[in-house]
């Protein structure tokens, strides 16, 4: 079984020395620059055994002009998770080191994220749009995006 | 004769198959390099079905979006809806009724039995054998997508499963002709198998092809058949024991190898495993209202249902794999995010490490046995 919350980030923290989590109502918020870190530690310490990223996006907060990204590890060989991992960004400079050279089940999850929301995953091996074209020209989940239809009358 | 002459020159090929190449199951694109008839390099592209789904659905109320799940892995209806109504009823704290939970699991293993039965036909028919099996497949199916028409009045996009159980009860006399079909089932299967399984065509063609190493596998976060046809045992029926699958004794069949074989052979399995939970689910099967008092309040006023702030993840065994449903609420009635984890789309990462190295003929059947939709890719 998973350790509770609480005791998961006192683990992880005694693990990586210098390293923060912030736990709130079950999500544990991880700064970029320890995230790769913080997934290593998941995946290879034997007790955890992270060994699956079922779930990754981006949620937009145009208000607070920040941009989240969030990840749901699960175990598949101990059978446990989800543990909900989530990085605060800057919504103008959204980049965040990339998960796909430690779980290759990220690569097109963030291919996605990059496309839909824009967010750069650093250090990722082929980072090009994937469900909209190659030409196109904004992101269209950002909240504040406009559709090029606007002026269509509707009905 | 020169010695250069007498060195054969190798050129590179670039090849497009698709977006309209019939075995490309919908419009998805490879960009394959080829060295004579070997892949080198192969990329998918996909996108051509996109449709904002995500953005659809923020637009939206939460039950209003599940008419369009129906469309995303449109064999699958009937689990889509409950994907989606799993993740609703974690973020709002709905509880389900009894018997919409059977109804549920019927609905949800029907659908498990017709996808391996239609997937297993159309792998058939990339292998060069058109139309036979795949006719004999979907004769199966039709039988269930009648009983699907019964229940919700549609055949495919069934927009049945609600929060706190399904939208109408299913008509009199249902159970008994669905008990009748799940005990008929194995004769045909019998009958497919011995077409199939020792068939010296499909063991040439499949057998060592495609091979996805289980350490790879699980890196990649491969779920579904694809996972356990390599020799993972993962099922989230067992490992996250959702709705009433703790109630049901089945086994996770396991492929050795992780081919293509494997794969077909892992899918006739789980149908038998499947017809099990079937046979069990119809004897137990409770009376009683099919959907539970909160969850019909939803359904009849769904903008007054506004979950308080938080988010949820649900998840389920689709027959494809882990179809999951993040959804952020911020106490409005649409939801702030909504997001879904397809598994078609995730299962294709390792599209190109399957590939490497086989013949063009077999990518083709490398992709069948991924077993894609493009509803559920694109989105």
């Amino acid at each position: 079984m998973l350790p509770a919350p609480e005791e998961l980030k006192q683990s992880v923290e005694e693990l990586l020395p210098g390293v923060t989590l912030t736990l709130e109502s079950a999500i544990f918020w991880v700064t970029p620059n320890d995230l790769i870190a913080v997934c290593r530690c998941l995946k290879d310490t034997e007790r955890f055994s992270l060994d699956h990223v079922a779930n990754l996006t981006a949620i937009d907060y145009p208000a607070e002009q920040r941009m989240d990204v969030v990840y749901h590890l699960y175990s598949m060989a101990k059978k446990h998770g989800p543990v909900t991992l989530k990085v605060q960004l800057d919504r103008n400079h959204a980049a965040v080191p990339s998960l796909t050279p430690i779980y290759r089940g990220a690569e097109f999850q963030e291919r996605e994220a990059y496309d839909l929301f824009g967010v750069i995953f650093e250090g990722h091996p082929d980072l090009r749009r994937i469900l909209m074209w190659d030409e196109f020209q904004g992101h269209p989940m950002r909240k504040d995006y406009v559709p090029e239809d606007q002026d269509v009358p509707s009905g | 004769m020169s010695p250069d002459a007498a060195t054969p020159v190798s050129e590179l090929l670039e090849v497009s198959l698709g977006p309209q190449h019939p075995s490309t199951h919908g419009v998805f694109r490879m960009n394959a390099v080829l060295d004579g008839e070997t892949i080198v390099k192969l990329k998918p592209v996909m996108g051509y079905l996109h449709r904002n789904h995500e953005q659809i659905g923020e637009g939206t109320s939460y039950i209003a979006s599940f008419p369009f799940t129906d469309r995303l892995d449109y064999f699958c209806a009937m689990s889509n809806n409950l994907g989606l109504a799993l993740a609703i009823e974690r973020l709002g704290g709905i509880a389900v009724s009894e018997r919409g939970e059977y109804l549920r699991v019927i609905m949800a293993e029907l659908t498990r039995v017709l996808n391996h039965v239609a997937v297993t036909g159309f792998l058939l028919n990339d292998m060069g054998a058109f139309g036979t099996p795949l006719l004999y497949a979907f004769r199966e199916r039709e039988k269930i997508l009648d009983f699907f028409e019964a229940a919700s009045g549609s055949r495919m996009m069934c927009n049945y499963v609600r929060p706190g159980g399904v939208r109408v009860d299913v008509p009199p006399g249902w159970c008994d002709q669905v008990r009748a079909f799940v005990s008929g089932f194995p004769r045909f299967l019998d009958e497919f198998e011995t077409l199939l399984t020792q068939n010296e065509i499909i063991r040439q063609r499949t057998q060592g092809v495609g091979v996805l190493p289980k350490a790879l596998a699980v890196n990649a976060s491969v779920t579904g058949p694809l996972l356990r046809a390599s020799g993972v045992n993962y099922d989230i029926r067992k490992a996250d024991a959702y709705s009433i699958y703790a109630r049901f004794p089945f086994k996770v069949p396991l492929g050795t190898v992780g081919d293509v074989y494997d794969r077909y052979y892992v899918r006739i399995l789980e149908i038998r495993e499947s017809l099990k939970i079937l046979q069990q689910a119809l004897k137990e099967i409770p009376d009683g209202p099919s959907v539970s008092p909160k969850g019909a309040a939803l359904v009849k006023a769904p903008r007054t249902f506004r979950p308080p702030k938080g988010e949820a993840y649900g998840r389920i065994e689709a027959p494809k794999g882990e179809l999951g449903f993040y959804l952020v609420s911020d106490g409005t009635p649409q939801p702030y995010r909504y997001h879904i984890r397809a598994p078609s789309f995730v299962n294709l990462t390792i599209l190109e490490d399957m590939c490497l190295g086989q013949k063009v003929a077999d990518a083709i059947v490398i992709l069948g046995s991924i077993d894609i939709v493009m509803g559920e890719v694109d989105r």
